[in-house]
């Protein structure tokens, strides 16, 4: 249903004006040289070959709408992703959305999981670090997103506030259109528990991240 | 030489740690980073009094040698190959480069220019050459290697001249465009996600914004192949685009492909007036 609604704003912006893509090349030009440049891309990647390899090769309609407007979606189709993805999201089954902030912060730091040269059938980590500031006892920090040291003291620790990061980790476009954030568990790169050992490094009192 | 080469070596390790990004486990540390750039920074020194210290230049050397050398069923040399300043001339031909071949009726980067030489010039088998065109930890310096880093560091010290004339090559700067600004895979990342602001950086390393033309873009495009201090070898761009398309969860790109020629046509432009400095020195 909701992946409709953004198909059709899509169309809507590619018919209504050309000129809302901000480049000259048109979407099946592209296509034609990303399929002659990956040619068979299966038998090319025998070590981390997965059966969807092909299928990254094709843009899902979040990747087309944020491509195509260069992030910056007008306001409709701003509204429409955010809602999107506020409906992708799964919560676990008992409500409890901590989990355990040690195994959080391991999470954060792995970066391994879905490059062609990595183990495959083995969990994948968040990589948070890679863009975030998040214990400050760790210095090799990325910034191309905000810092979340303090992340939940600043919040209070709020019931709404973990439920809200829950969301953000699941599906970043959740609370921003064409987030440059991941999405967890939309995508399928982090499974439900380990969403919720992230949310509690951000969120438990107890985590590092408060102290 | 052996003075080089063990200093080579120290700034390596010294550098070791910084391989962290979207790959490794948080291996590096701030007094690791500062140590490198410190490291690199004496290392610029050192060249800046001795250019001939720059221990990529034995990649140049060794390209020089293949490319005077008479190979394949026809047995020539590559040294009547047009890269587009006409048949031999290899002055300034990589700072106009990718641009369009009426030959081959393509656009073309160095390396594609060089591996269409190879086969149409000198009746090569180029499929091995391909396959091993990136050498990997410890290993010799690849053939493709060596002849980028001949033919580049012909063009040091000359501006980048994008070409834009030809149809082609408009065509393939608006592909350029366009992929860097797609994202897909499991991660929604685009060349974008990574390169589109300026003073970011992936754990301690520091991404050059190459959304916009500009001193970062002049400093990160004309300046491959490079000498990677952490690897301790000779890496091309066609490497460095497949790396990157790594670190964003993709298939393995082709080697010369289209994709990869128009992201080369579309830097490039950013990169423009710059000058082509190569091998550079890089982490
Ligand atoms: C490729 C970069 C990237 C990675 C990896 C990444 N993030 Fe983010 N994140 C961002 C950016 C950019 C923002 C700011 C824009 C936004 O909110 O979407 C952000 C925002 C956030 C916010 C909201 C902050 C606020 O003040 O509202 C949270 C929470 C967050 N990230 C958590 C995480 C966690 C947990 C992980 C790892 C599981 C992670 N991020 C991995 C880029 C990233
Ligand atoms: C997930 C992050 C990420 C993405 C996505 C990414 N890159 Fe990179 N890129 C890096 C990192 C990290 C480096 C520095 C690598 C190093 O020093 O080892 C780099 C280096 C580069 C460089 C060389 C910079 C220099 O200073 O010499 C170029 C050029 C480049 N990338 C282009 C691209 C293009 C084009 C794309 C898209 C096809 C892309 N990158 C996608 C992370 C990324």
């Amino acid at each position: 249903m909701n992946k409709i609604i953004i198909a059709s704003a899509l169309l809507a912006l590619v018919a209504t004006s050309g000129t809302a893509l901000a480049g000259g090349a048109s979407p099946e030009a592209v296509e034609k040289v990303v399929a002659s440049s990956w040619k068979d891309p299966n038998t090319k990647n025998p070590e981390g070959a997965k059966p969807d390899w092909a299928s990254r090769l094709v843009q899902d309609n979040l990747q087309k709408a944020c491509s195509q407007t260069r992030n910056q979606p007008t306001k409709d189709l701003a509204e429409e992703i955010v809602a999107d993805a506020k409906a992708s999201v799964k919560f676990p089954e008992d409500g409890k959305l901590l989990g355990d902030w040690k195994n959080g912060e391991k999470i954060a730091q792995d970066g391994r999981g879905q490059r062609y040269n990595d183990k495959v059938g083995e969990p994948s980590g968040g990589n948070c670090y890679a863009c975030h500031q998040i214990d400050k006892k760790e210095l090799a920090y990325g910034t191309i997103g905000p810092s979340l040291a303090e992340y939940g003291k600043l919040r209070d620790f709020k019931d709404d506030a973990v439920k809200a990061t829950y969301e953000k980790i699941y599906n970043s476009h959740s609370t921003i259109a064409c987030s440059n954030m991941p999405r967890f568990g939309a995508q399928g790169i982090l499974t439900i528990e380990q969403i919720k050992d992230v949310t509690a490094l951000l969120m438990d009192k107890e985590s590092p991240v408060n102290k | 030489m052996a003075f080089r080469h063990s200093f080579a070596a120290r700034l390596a390790s010294a550098a070791m740690g910084l391989c962290a990004a979207l790959g490794l486990a948080g291996l590096a540390s701030e007094a690791v980073a500062q140590d490198a750039t410190k490291g690199i920074e004496e290392y610029r020194k050192m060249m800046a009094a001795d250019p001939f210290s720059n221990p990529g230049l034995l990649a140049v050397d060794a390209g020089e040698a293949l490319w005077k050398t008479a190979r394949g069923t026809k047995n020539v040399s590559l040294e009547t190959c047009d890269l587009g300043k006409g048949p031999g001339v290899l002055k300034g031909a990589m700072a106009e480069m990718p641009r369009y071949f009426a030959d081959a009726d393509k656009v073309m980067d160095v390396e594609r220019r060089i591996i269409w030489c190879m086969e149409n010039i000198q009746g090569l088998d180029t499929k091995d050459i391909v396959k091993k065109a990136f050498s990997g930890a410890g290993q010799d310096n690849s053939e493709m290697e060596v002849l980028a880093s001949y033919v580049s560091a012909q063009s040091n010290g000359m501006p980048v001249v994008p070409q834009l004339s030809h149809p082609k090559e408009k065509e393939s700067y608006d592909i350029g465009e366009a992929l860097f600004y797609t994202r897909a895979g499991p991660h929604d990342f685009s060349c974008q996600t990574c390169h589109g602001s300026s003073g970011t950086r992936i754990r301690l390393q520091e991404l050059p914004d190459l959304s916009k033309p500009g001193k970062e873009a002049q400093a990160a495009v004309a300046t491959w192949p490079a000498y990677r201090v952490s690897t301790n070898s000779i890496k091309t761009m066609q490497h460095r685009m497949s790396d990157c398309y790594r670190q964003m969860r993709m298939p393995k790109v082709g080697f010369g492909s289209d994709a990869v020629t128009a992201l080369v046509v579309y830097l490039m432009k950013q990169a423009e007036g710059g000058e082509v400095n190569v091998p550079a020195l890089k982490r």
